[in-house]
């Protein structure tokens, strides 16, 4: 098991390799499809983001409301390809690790090589396990998107596995290819 | 002829959304611990120990087990002796309003699929009534997530593409479908009928016990088969790789005409939260 922390160490995520486990710990943001698209378009614009993703982590999650005395609701990762679109213009911003579920484009792949990213898988559906190893939830933006708008979080030892690193391999191709039949 | 009352409906579909989401079937635990002990590959059958400890934890917790609580599909079975005054659907969409405002539930409907703008309140429900002869009223209820319904489809066969394109189109599905649907899953399959009426019995097939077989005993072979051939796939837990990604097949067959050969596939991940009662 590796440890990491954020910010992260750009030299560190480099070593990731696919099917590493990692835990980590510090801070990281929530994003999904409404406020990806709102990122990008402030890109497009040329205005400041909202957050500093410069060596940042983003987590595709969008929780359950938060039963009292709770820091977060269940909060699983929901799939990612549905936020390949949007990645470019993001890790120009510095952000270095994605996490989620899923597989991915072979253009995004052909990104993480180019930015020294990595894409980690968070277990789909193990969202109340996940919910316990998240420390502090609160909104920087986009209230108004509920669930969607973007949180900052303060983890410690979030369980993820490394699924496509920065030298082109990806998890799911090996797996599936030793397990095949 | 028997009297339900409408408030009755409302109270049961609420604590019925807000107990599947928090207590994962029995046996759908116990088909996830054979899976354990089955999968080959290290890091499935920690994907697989992880999501055992989770269902676990969302139930000593009263957690939702996974964090998208989905749209409320219910299917209410209603004898023929059975009356009740007003609004059937405004009595289930009440008690899932209840449940998805009052149970800490996400809200995960949007009004149009075009405006796509939340209704914040989980509601419209999907609700399939089924008349039947006698005094029974059922109540069926799944939140189903979209992860694993947006892995679903209906195909038009033709009767020549027989079994062996069924299966093919099965494997390919599950194949392309990868990590997607939060594997290991459970395959819902519709054979015959129409266009609809395929889809509806790929849903009802979810709907059954997941340990159960069908009595039918071609729906039964093909049950076996391709579950055995779906795990040789190697897509393994949360697509990672493995032996184990698929937990049951579930055939539901209708009769089709001569000239068609509707198939409909729904799948459903892990997380299989389904409750029923009869009032
Ligand atoms: S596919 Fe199922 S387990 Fe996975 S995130 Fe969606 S509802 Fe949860």
């Amino acid at each position: 098991m590796i440890r990491i922390s954020s910010p992260v160490d750009p030299q560190q995520i480099r070593q990731l390799r696919a099917g590493d486990t990692v835990l980590i710990s510090g801070v990281i943001y929530t994003g999904r499809d409404a406020a990806h698209k709102r990122l990008c378009e402030l890109l497009k614009r040329g205005e400041r983001l909202p957050v500093d993703l410069n060596n940042g982590i983003i987590y595709y999650v969008g929780p359950t409301p938060a039963k009292p005395g709770r820091a977060i609701g269940s909060a699983g990762p929901t799939s990612s390809y549905r936020m390949d679109p949007y990645a470019e213009p993001l890790l120009q911003q510095g952000l270095k690790v994605m996490i989620g579920k899923g597989s991915r484009s072979q253009q995004f792949k052909q990104l993480l090589q180019q930015y020294g990213a990595v894409y980690l898988s968070a277990i789909g559906g193990a969202a109340a396990s996940i919910s316990e190893t998240i420390k502090k939830c609160e909104v920087v933006t986009y209230e108004d998107l509920g669930a969607e708008a973007i949180h900052r979080l303060e983890v410690e030892d979030f369980y993820a596995i490394v699924t496509y690193d920065s030298a082109g391999n990806d998890l799911f191709e090996q797996g599936m290819e030793k397990y095949k039949k | 002829m028997r009297t339900i009352e409408l408030s009755e409906v409302t109270a049961k579909i609420k604590s019925m959304f807000i107990d599947a989401c928090e207590n994962i079937p029995n046996n759908v635990l116990e088909a996830l611990a054979k899976a354990s002990e089955q999968e080959q590959s290290p890091l499935g059958k920690q994907v697989i120990d992880k999501i055992i400890e989770n269902d676990k934890l969302a139930r000593e917790k009263h957690l939702p087990i996974c964090q998208d609580t989905g749209v409320a599909v219910v299917m209410l079975t209603i004898g023929s002796e059975v009356v009740f005054h007003g609004d059937i659907y405004e009595a289930v969409n009440e008690g899932v309003r209840q449940a998805y405002t009052e149970g800490y539930l996400r809200k995960s409907v949007v009004r149009h699929p075009l405006d796509r703008v939340n209704t914040r309140d989980n509601t419209p429900a999907i609700v399939h009534i089924k008349m039947v002869p006698g005094d029974e009223f059922r109540i069926d209820v799944a939140p189903k997530g979209g992860g694993s319904e947006n892995m679903s489809l209906v195909k038009m066969l033709i009767p020549a593409d027989g079994v062996e394109g069924i299966k093919k189109l099965v494997l390919d599905t599950v194949f392309n479908a990868g990590g997607k649907p939060c594997p290991p899953i459970i395959v819902g399959l519709g054979i015959g009928g129409n266009l609809e009426k395929s889809a509806m019995l790929a849903k009802e097939a979810l709907f059954r016990e997941i340990d159960d077989s069908s009595p039918d005993p071609l729906a039964r072979k093909l049950e076996e088969e391709l579950l055995e051939e779906i795990n040789r796939l190697g897509v393994g837990p949360m697509g990672f790789g493995g032996t184990k990604t698929c937990l049951a097949v579930k055939v539901n067959t209708y009769p089709c005409h001569i000239a068609s050969l509707p198939v409909a596939i729904n799948i459903q991940c892990h997380a299989a939260r389904h409750k029923s009662c009869k009032l």
